[in-house]
């Protein structure tokens, strides 16, 4: 049962009177309510630094009218309120002959449980356990010098009311840990960041003192580029290693193939389905089913049930990513992709999990391969620009590849590459798939929403690296 | 309507004396209210509207050295009892930090508010459509135009009550208008696109639709059919829209955390040459409707007027109460970060600068988030156009530029053209000597 109204002063057969009459002659819409509560707690410099909480809930209520969206939204979850805004709406979408398209397809899967990660730990064992990780990074070595750790933590429970009463329902966890260390050597000072999260409890990532090999990363990572010499510059064969370095396709492909851009004709790919983009043996996907992934969703912020979408299969561009707006305008079907950061914002197509699949080389085949080039291991993150298809990524732990053999660690450089041209030039694909650790959240228009990446070695024949070296 | 000071200041009461009554021995808690409406169009067609009205309220609660926060957007009575409760019970269990306290009272604003942040114009649906409109439909008056990316014009008005249990209590209305246009060029296989925007507090400084359609149009077109240049080591202009972004990054350098942890290039650098000794920095939050403009910042302290840089030497920090307190120094009222940043005008007019080489690269955009202020070191993909013997000479693309601050913020030659765009602004900066990432 309906757990927002139930807590609310708005009554349910009130709020889908409302509806059902705002919506009756447009396309689409729904009234989208919200309650989430929220913590973060920060570990800085040998303190807690804060520790917060956050409890928010609203509604969105949304009209569709051809490929014009009308939106308004409060905090204030009131009949009252909900009037106004269905007057906001009807005052905007002036041409109300649209066919309100009620089916929307029923699931029962379920990739995580309900579980409340908020409340379920309480507060001093989370500090204590920050504590303990402070005090254990520090005992790594003489050269730690600051530690920053953080609990993220959230439960979010939405329900969607469409036109004619259809109520539909998540209840969503979500966590992340992570640990920054920051060392210093004769002078040089050097960061390393790592972190786990997912749609599960913290104790999944606390158990068997597993959060120990948070912190052995974050400062394998420090340590490394304090050996670290300067990045060459120009371009060069790249190795990407598996798991993270996949926001490569995140942003190389993923934010192309999302519906907006192509219904738009923005995108570099909008009339490219059918044909070439990527070299064989380059099978690209978008799973919104992983079981606790950070991307995945029972059903979109739409209501529709979630699924594994081939993006690209054999290098061969097969789907776009869609949200039930722009599938109507581009006559397909909602791929579940639509998704929102809170009822604060409109549902745009996003990505959920995005994988390149196993291929059939070893990375040390890649490694083998390459005169010159470089090693990249882990990223900071990345950005694109759509339309010229021009993307970046700035790598955190990378080495030099010399004569087939891998050498010193090098300072931390953005590459740059073309979207369209750069999974052409994949030479080989590695047989060592690997989702990330789960603590990537991807930001379109203003609006963050948590995403999983993952992918195996990938040897590039060139991209330009912005390193400093000529 | 947007909430006026005595709703807020209640709610803001309530929560005080609550904490009080629950057992914290000091209080502090923002209560915000703004409304939005936003029109998006594109292809000169409406395509979107959008409403949002949100009230919220922060509350951090103190038991002698302990601190917590909490916030939330459900503001009735028995809700707010709650969150005190819960707030005052994670502050019992949050360890003590000796730094931890409200601001010196001394520190308090108390002046008069007269700075001119508020325009009551309301600006209709159909107005702000026909404004962004208008620009999209003069972007579009150049063949080469054949697309947006979307346009868009807002209006936001804020209101808010800050108070503390030393007594402080005060609040203002404030008002933003924001209108721009994204467009797509097109030429011989080639896609582009760029914009042109414009914030101010009041509705009529804002540029025309003439104007932001014009440059839109004129940038998205220049940046069509670039090249990508051999890599080398080359002197850059970068145009005042990415040199503010190199200003905001010398500033989180400075902010009293990092300076407080280490965890930045310009920890040792207080009283040195930082930047050469033609450079000024100033952050001024006292000027009239500027965007940066305010009375105090997030804990209630006045804002100074600060002189970061002077004659290239470093002279200050951004100062709030608990980091300030880590490196012995007061705050100065940048615990909501800068204000109205910018570096004074250089002696050059623009037409100097880029005659000044025969061969320079215009910097016109930055992707990528490439500063680390640990260690100073710069790396970002860019796009941008050569200049050649003062010329605009071809744009050029899917190139890195990688230095490091410490060596580019002694190599900066600023133009005399500095305008208030932006809050931190910038004018048209030549750093020589970068190293560019090409083929």
């Amino acid at each position: 049962m309906s757990n927002i109204f139930k807590n609310t002063e708005l009554d349910l057969n009130k709020a889908e009177k409302i509806v059902s009459e705002t919506l009756s002659n447009y396309d689409d819409g729904e009234l989208y309510l919200e309650d989430t509560k929220s913590e973060s707690i920060v570990l800085d410099d040998n303190k807690i630094k804060s520790s917060n909480y956050t409890k928010d809930s609203g509604y969105g209520f949304r009209a569709v009218n051809g490929d014009v969206v009308a939106y308004s939204h409060s905090n204030e979850i009131s009949e009252k309120s909900l009037i106004n805004s269905s007057k906001n709406l009807k005052s905007t979408l002036k041409n109300n002959k649209g066919t309100y398209n009620s089916e929307i397809k029923k699931t029962n899967q379920k990739f995580y449980n309900d579980i409340d990660p908020v409340d379920e730990k309480n507060l001093s064992d989370k500090i204590n356990i920050l504590n303990e990780i402070n005090k254990y990074s520090r005992s790594i070595d003489g050269t730690v010098k600051q530690v920053t750790a953080n609990f993220l933590g959230e439960r979010k429970n939405i329900e969607i009311l469409r036109s004619g009463g259809e109520l539909l329902q998540d209840s969503r966890p979500l966590v992340r840990i992570n640990v920054s260390i920051m060392v210093e050597k004769n002078g040089r000072k050097e960061t390393g960041v790592y972190g786990v999260g997912g749609r599960q409890s913290y104790d999944e990532f606390l158990k068997n003192d597993d959060w120990k090999k948070i912190c052995d990363e974050a400062y394998r990572i420090a340590n490394t580029n304090l050996d670290s010499k300067p990045s060459p510059a120009g371009e060069m064969k790249v190795v990407l290693g598996p798991g993270w370095p996949a926001i490569l396709i995140h942003e190389a492909v993923g934010h192309g193939l999302e519906g907006d851009f192509n219904r738009k004709k923005t995108s570099v790919f909008h009339d490219l389905v059918g044909k070439k983009v990527a070299s064989e043996g380059v099978t690209i996907i978008d799973d919104g089913t992983i079981d606790k992934r950070r991307g995945s969703l029972n059903i979109d912020d739409e209501g529709t049930p979630t699924e594994k979408t081939v993006l690209i299969e054999n290098g061969i561009l097969k789907n776009f990513m869609q949200d039930r707006l722009n599938a109507r305008l581009m006559n397909t079907k909602s791929t579940g992709n639509g998704r929102r950061e809170s009822y604060k914002h409109i549902v745009m197509p996003r990505m959920r999990n995005t994988i390149m699949l196993n291929g059939k080389n070893t990375q040390d085949e890649m490694i083998n391969s390459v005169d010159k080039g470089i090693f990249a291991v882990s990223f900071g993150g990345g950005q694109v620009d759509i339309t010229s298809g021009k993307f970046v990524f700035s790598c955190t732990e990378a080495y030099e590849i010399i004569n087939g053999k891998i050498g010193s660690p090098i300072k931390g450089a953005t590459l740059i590459g073309d979207g369209p041209s750069s999974l052409k030039e994949v030479l080989m694909v590695g047989n060592d798939m690997k989702l990330d650790p789960g603590i990537g959240t991807c930001g379109k228009a203003g609006q963050g929403v948590p995403v999983g990446v993952g992918q195996p070695s990938l040897l590039i024949d060139k991209m330009t690296v912005g390193g400093t070296q000529l | 309507m947007i909430k006026d000071e005595g709703v807020l200041k209640k709610i803001a009461d309530i929560c005080i004396s609550k904490s009080k009554e629950f057992g914290s021995t000091n209080s502090n808690v923002l209560v915000m209210n703004s409304i939005s409406e936003n029109v998006n169009i594109r292809n000169k067609k409406l395509d979107g509207s959008e409403r949002s009205e949100n009230l919220g309220v922060t509350l951090t609660t103190y038991i002698g050295k302990k601190k917590a926060s909490i916030s939330s957007t459900n503001l009735n009575e028995n809700n707010l009892t709650e969150l005190v409760k819960r707030c005052i019970d994670s502050t019992k269990v949050t360890p003590e930090d000796e730094y931890n306290s409200l601001p010196d009272q001394e520190l308090h604003f108390k002046g008069e508010k007269n700075l001119d942040l508020n325009d009551g114009t309301h600006i209709s649906n159909d107005e702000k459509i026909n404004f962004i409109k208008e620009a999209e439909e003069i972007a579009f008056s150049n063949e080469k135009i054949v697309n947006t990316n979307g346009s868009g014009f807002s209006e936001t008005k804020t209101n808010f009550i800050l108070a503390n249990s030393n007594g402080f209590s005060d609040g203002y209305k404030t008002s933003q208008f924001t209108a721009y246009c994204e467009v797509v060029s097109k030429s011989n296989g080639s896609m582009e696109r760029d914009y042109e925007y414009s914030s101010k507090r009041y509705f009529k400084d804002l540029l025309t639709p003439k104007q932001i359609g014009e440059t839109a149009a004129k940038l998205a077109i220049s940046k069509l059919n670039p090249k990508k240049i051999e890599s080398n080591k080359m002197d850059i202009i970068f145009d005042k829209r990415i040199a503010q972004n190199i200003l905001s990054t010398f500033a989180s350098a400075i902010s009293s955390a990092t300076i407080a942890k280490g965890t930045t290039f310009l920890k040792e650098s207080l009283n040195k040459e930082v930047f050469s000794n033609k450079i000024n920095i100033v952050d001024k939050g006292n000027i009239k409707k500027a965007n940066g403009s305010r009375y105090f910042d997030s804990e209630g302290v006045k804002i100074e007027v600060l002189e970061l840089v002077k004659n290239g030497i470093l002279k200050d920090y951004l100062v709030e109460t608990y980091n300030g307190k880590k490196i012995n120094r007061k705050s100065n009222g940048r615990s909501s970060g800068t204000t109205n940043l910018y570096f004074e005008n250089g002696n050059e007019t623009f037409k100097q600068l880029i005659n000044s080489r025969k061969k320079i690269l215009y910097i016109n955009e930055t992707i990528g988030r490439g500063a680390n202020i640990v260690t100073g070191d710069y790396s970002v993909g860019a796009s941008g156009i050569m200049i050649e013997n003062g010329e605009f000479a071809y744009p050029v693309s899917e190139i890195t530029i990688a230095g490091n601050f410490n060596d580019m913020f002694k190599n900066i030659i600023l133009a005399d053209d500095l305008e208030f765009k932006y809050s931190t602004n910038s004018p048209t900066m030549l750093v020589s000597d970068m190293i560019v990432g090409g083929k």
